[in-house]
């Protein structure tokens, strides 16, 4: 009764919450354009083996007013009738508000939304990674917070290595195994030493901080050939590169990132529609139960932080190899907690983590961008704009997040 | 009679020197991880010094001197970075006995007074966490609060004019207060009312507060000094906290230290002498229980983010009005993270914390010393914290490495139990 009163009132909420957003495109976004302003979408992008489609060309307003028009039918449809994928939906709507900021920014001017839409998938490589860190360990519940430091170890350790065999490959293989080697240190503190994992996890973000920048200002710095490793060029995909808009955002990418696709996939299944993950997940929410029917707790554990360290070690080495091609002091930047916070968004499911990581990513995408079209609004209220559409959306719909049952608890077996 | 006195009392003898002993024991463990972390810093120093190898060539004798040579450079200019130069001190007392003349004293003060500067801002930060723990939440957000107290406390530092200092320096700090507490709220309420994640949130709401003090305090920004560069004006004199040698312009150790102290004495009050105290660690313990036992969890929430960041605030207000002056751009101090590991270390106990704050103050001052002297990198300070952490979250480690016997009991308390859900 009492759910079903929720469930009535979440819908009118979301209803209006459309009908807001249509407000909004027409408040925020008409006043400062003429009738005669014009926008561009251009779609091609040179050096492209896509086959071209050209670009699309029209009346500011009446993109503006299009858009508005289909949130209010959308947010009228809800209220009447109601959706059954309705968060689909909501992602739809703010779509829609984003196409609309666009559209106006873009008006007398052109702006690529295929040069975006690739922007947003390559920032979002490196946190949709170590959200998929955090998803292996926390699914097993073991809390991984040192996914920074994780990530900073095998950036470090994929310059160096990369540098010295001259092999972008060896680079990431070492990337893998020093982010596997953390991932092994926190296993063993987490597990064999049942330290708190927040504690584990936090001196191995400071000394994974310390190391790398210890070994960067001795040797990297003074010896810059030890920092200059060999890099992936981009891998067009043969008959897939072609395909417009597509080709070019998907299928014309660097390994890191063909794997950062692939792992996503891979995981999700092996999550949930395999033994490993029915057992995972068990191990997750009940593991006395799971440790009754023959499971073993901890080795399950052992085994998917580890893993989960070498994901991170891979967002590393992203970062190095396919990015900007050296080491810099903490050039991880936040990106290991913002991926902590995109799991937790996509609620530890690998596909919501990509969803979540794909909204950052935009938002750092939006930088360049912006900076090219001269937006009259200082930029860092933009910049703040994701963080902020990410707390409203957290406290207006998806609120709760659910974590796995046992999620931070050692396991002792009686 | 006589004979059951005499166990009684070897019984109780006994009892006592047990009890001095286990206490002796709880010592041991977090001062062996320390030297243990030491010994490893000194392998990584000698380890990375190119000398080394070159002395290892002239045979293993010169090698070896070579490295303890290295490491004692290394480590001397740590110790007397941190705690100051004996001899120095004794020097600088005769004279001032002597002549009168105090300075050269003063002077030899100058490297422990950094420790306890350090250590100003990290006992703020580290309580504001430890709180957020104690009442189940996981306050990640302490750098944003402290952006956000930077800008507050600035604001009112320099616009407000012609005020007496008894009134100017409280005010500033109270508006430092309400700007972490503002920014605590957020999260706290938006976490009471909607169940959104607290550490999503506080790391969302970090990058707000980066913008945002970036757009305020940007070149033709409203808080810009206006000469070209992006910091803000100067506070006014009124408003500074006081000093304690102002004779002596390196030294920048001020009352915010004893304030930070006063604060630690304040959570500890009130976490275990109050009723809100009570209600804020029963919370944090089983949310349901306090339910059911009349409590409003919601305001217990909310109420300790308010505290959680007008303690981080309290952090960038001393740091502003007893150090820097005014609030640089890239403010970026990474007390948010230390913070965390302080509030863990300190076992979430403010008296722990201020120890623990005090520990990497000692840390921070050493190294830059050792950087400027030994030329080892200060990033040796992360090497050796999160060591450190690691040896003292695991004494397990430590009594196996040193064939200690384990202390007896329970000596853990639940500090964060998962994501601290409710």
């Amino acid at each position: 009764m009492n759910e079903n009163f929720n469930n009535t009132r979440r819908a009118r909420t979301l209803g209006i919450v459309f009908l807001v957003f249509a407000a909004l495109m027409l408040v925020l976004f008409l006043p400062g354009t003429t009738g005669s302003q014009r926008t561009t979408f251009a779609f091609d992008l040179e050096l492209s083996q896509a086959l071209p489609i050209g670009s699309l060309t029209f009346s500011t307003q009446g993109g503006l007013y299009l858009l508005a028009v289909v949130a209010v039918f959308l947010g009228a449809w809800q209220l009447a009738k109601g959706f059954k994928q309705v968060y689909l939906i909501l992602g739809v709507v703010v779509l829609m508000f984003v196409l609309a900021f666009l559209t106006w920014a873009a008006r007398d001017n052109s702006m690529n939304m295929t040069g975006m839409l690739q922007a947003t998938l390559l920032r979002a490589v490196p946190i949709t990674l170590a959200a998929l860190s955090g998803v292996m360990c926390e699914r097993c519940a073991v809390i991984n917070i040192g996914i920074e430091g994780m990530m900073l170890m095998g950036a470090f350790t994929s310059a160096l290595i990369g540098s010295l065999s001259q092999s972008a490959w060896v680079g990431l293989l070492a990337a893998l195994l020093a982010g596997g080697l953390m991932g092994a240190l926190l296993a063993v503190l987490a597990i064999r030493y049942k330290v708190n994992q927040i504690i584990a996890g936090t001196a191995i973000n400071i000394l994974s901080t310390g190391l790398t920048s210890y070994f960067g200002s001795r040797y990297l710095q003074s010896i810059p050939e030890l920092n200059r490793p060999l890099t992936f060029g981009p891998v067009p995909l043969p008959v897939l590169s072609r395909i417009p808009i597509v080709g070019p955002v998907l299928f014309t990418n660097t390994v890191p990132v063909y794997l950062m696709l692939i792992l996503v996939f891979v995981i999700h299944v092996m999550l949930f529609y395999t033994r490993w993950g029915l057992r995972t997940r068990a191990v997750g929410e009940h593991p006395k139960a799971a440790d009754t029917l023959g499971v073993n707790v901890l080795k399950t554990r052992y085994i998917n932080v580890i893993l989960g360290g070498m994901v991170a070690g891979l967002g590393g080495a992203y970062l190095v190899l396919s990015s900007v091609a050296r080491f810099d002091e903490n050039m991880t930047a936040g990106r290991g907690f913002i991926g902590l916070a995109a799991m937790i968004f996509g609620k530890w499911s690998p596909i919501g983590s990509l969803g979540a990581s794909l909204i950052f990513g935009f938002a750092d995408s939006l930088r360049t961008n912006l900076a090219i079209l001269r937006v009259p609004i200082p930029s860092q209220f933009l910049l703040m704009a994701p963080y902020l559409v990410t707390m409203i959306v957290l406290a207006g719909v998806v609120g709760r997040a659910v974590p796995p049952a046992a999620d931070g608890e050692p396991y002792e077996k009686q | 009679m006589s004979a059951k006195d005499a166990t009684h009392k070897t019984a109780k003898n006994k009892m006592q020197a047990h009890r001095s002993h286990k206490r002796w024991r709880t010592l041991l463990t977090p001062l062996m991880a320390i030297v243990t972390a030491l010994i490893l810093g000194a392998i990584v120093i000698a380890v990375t010094d190119i000398s080394v190898y070159e002395a290892f060539q002239q045979g293993v004798g010169a090698g070896l001197l070579r490295v303890v040579e290295v490491v004692a450079t290394a480590y001397g200019a740590f110790f007397s970075g941190a705690f100051g130069n004996p001899a120095r001190m004794v020097r600088g007392l005769s004279i001032w006995i002597t002549t009168g003349d105090g300075r050269a004293w003063v002077q030899s003060l100058y490297p422990i007074t950094e420790t306890l500067r350090y250590a100003t801002p990290l006992i703020f930060a580290g309580l504001a966490v430890a709180l957020g723990f104690r009442g189940g939440l996981f306050n990640i957000g302490a750098e944003g609060q402290y952006f956000i107290a930077g800008l507050t406390t600035v604001f009112v530092g320099y616009a407000l004019t012609g005020v007496p200092w008894f009134i100017h320096a409280p005010l500033a700090l109270l508006a430092g207060i309400l700007g972490g507490a503002l920014w605590g709220v957020i999260p706290g309420y938006l976490k009471a009312k909607t169940g959104a994640h607290e550490v999503i949130n506080t790391i969302m709401l970090n990058y707000i507060a980066f913008r945002f003090a970036e757009f305020m305090l940007d070149v033709g920004g409203p808080m810009a000094r206006g000469d070209g560069r992006p910091v803000s004006p100067f506070v006014q004199p009124s408003a500074r906290l006081a000093q304690f040698f102002p004779s002596n312009p390196d030294i920048r150790f001020n009352i915010g230290f004893i304030l930070a102290l006063l604060a630690a004495v304040f959570v500890y009050w009130l976490l275990f002498k109050t009723t809100v105290g009570y209600e804020i660690r029963t919370v944090g313990q089983n949310p349901r229980a306090a339910k059911y036992a009349g409590m409003s969890v919601a305001r217990t929430i909310v109420l300790t983010m308010a505290l959680s960041g007008g303690l981080a605030g309290l952090a960038a207000s001393t740091d502003i009005l007893g150090v820097i002056g005014f609030m640089p751009n890239a403010f970026s101090s990474g007390y948010g993270f230390d913070a965390i590991a302080l509030a863990l270390l300190g076992n979430s106990h403010p008296f722990g914390v201020v120890l623990a704050s005090l520990l990497f103050g000692a840390l921070q001052a050493g190294a830059r010393n050792m950087q400027a002297i030994a030329r080892v990198p200060l990033d040796l300070t992360d090497i050796l914290q999160g060591l450190i952490i690691i040896f003292i979250a695991a004494p397990a480690i430590i009594r196996a490495l040193y064939r200690l016997r384990p202390a007896e009991g329970g000596e853990e308390v639940v500090m964060t139990r998962g994501w601290g859900q409710m």
